[in-house]
């Protein structure tokens, strides 16, 4: 099986929902599980939470979000040009955020990290930051 | 998503029906901090029976509202939470501050 997506939008909280439902939406071919389901969709609200919050600080931007379906593996990107990460390794930790005051646990990249196969992080200060997802769907029995 | 919430002799029960995302828990905390505010529950329950998809905030959100409770020796609980949540929260361990009881009748059972 092979497909591809693009989508790009704007840097509100309300396209959290939007982002997830329309990645399950675009998986949905591989028929996966209600738990597969549910990882990819939390996955996905991570990065563009983290998009918003951390990469635009609330700021209007655009995040851009390319899908790819390879056999039964997605691959998601999402993409932010906002202010970057200065220390990816500590940024990764989980339990650290650099904005406790807005209630925010810091298990964001933690959780990408275990509900994902694969999961790279690329940060550019003042230029960027790229999350970079797999997942492979198994076959159903 | 609609928060609603109950309380009796001093236990406030708050349900979520909806989604706990970041989008949604700028709403959550501002509902939930005035009932906690009006009520000083001595026990706050948190239901999660209604709710379709929950992320890392609901973590924050969560602790969150537990901050406003330690202010004056209140205690919190969870109930009704799917597999999907609990994945999630015991990420953090937070069922040793905020025990997660399995029905809401024993929640009630022990007050």
């Amino acid at each position: 099986m092979e497909n591809e997506m693009k989508l790009e939008f704007k840097s509100k909280s309300s396209n959290e929902a939007f982002a997830r439902i329309t990645v399950a939406a675009f998986v949905s071919e591989l028929n996966p599980t209600l738990e597969e389901i549910s990882d990819i969709k939390t996955a996905v609200s991570e990065a563009v939470t983290n998009s918003i919050i951390h990469g635009y600080e609330g700021q209007d931007g655009i995040i851009h979000m390319n899908c790819k379906i390879k056999d039964r593996t997605l691959e998601i990107e999402i993409i932010d040009y906002g202010k970057g990460i200065e220390n990816i390794e500590i940024a990764k930790q989980p339990l650290y955020t650099s904005k406790p005051e807005l209630d925010r646990s810091g298990m964001g990249f933690t959780i990408m990290e275990n509900f994902m196969d694969e999961f790279k992080l690329e940060s550019i200060v003042d230029v960027g930051t790229k999350v970079k997802m797999k997942k492979t769907i198994k076959e159903a029995l | 998503m609609i928060v609603n919430y109950e309380e009796t002799s001093r236990t406030l029960t708050i349900n979520f029906d909806g989604e706990i995302d970041h989008h949604s828990c700028g709403e959550i905390a501002t509902i939930s901090d005035d009932a906690i505010k009006k009520y000083l529950p001595l026990k706050l329950i948190f239901d999660f029976k209604n709710v379709k998809f929950m992320d890392s905030a609901g973590i924050g959100m969560v602790i969150g509202r537990y901050k406003q409770l330690m202010r004056f020796g209140g205690k919190a609980e969870m109930v009704n939470i799917n597999n999907d949540i609990k994945r999630i929260f015991s990420m953090v361990g937070i069922f040793k501050i905020i025990p997660l009881v399995s029905e809401n009748a024993e929640s009630l059972a022990n007050t």
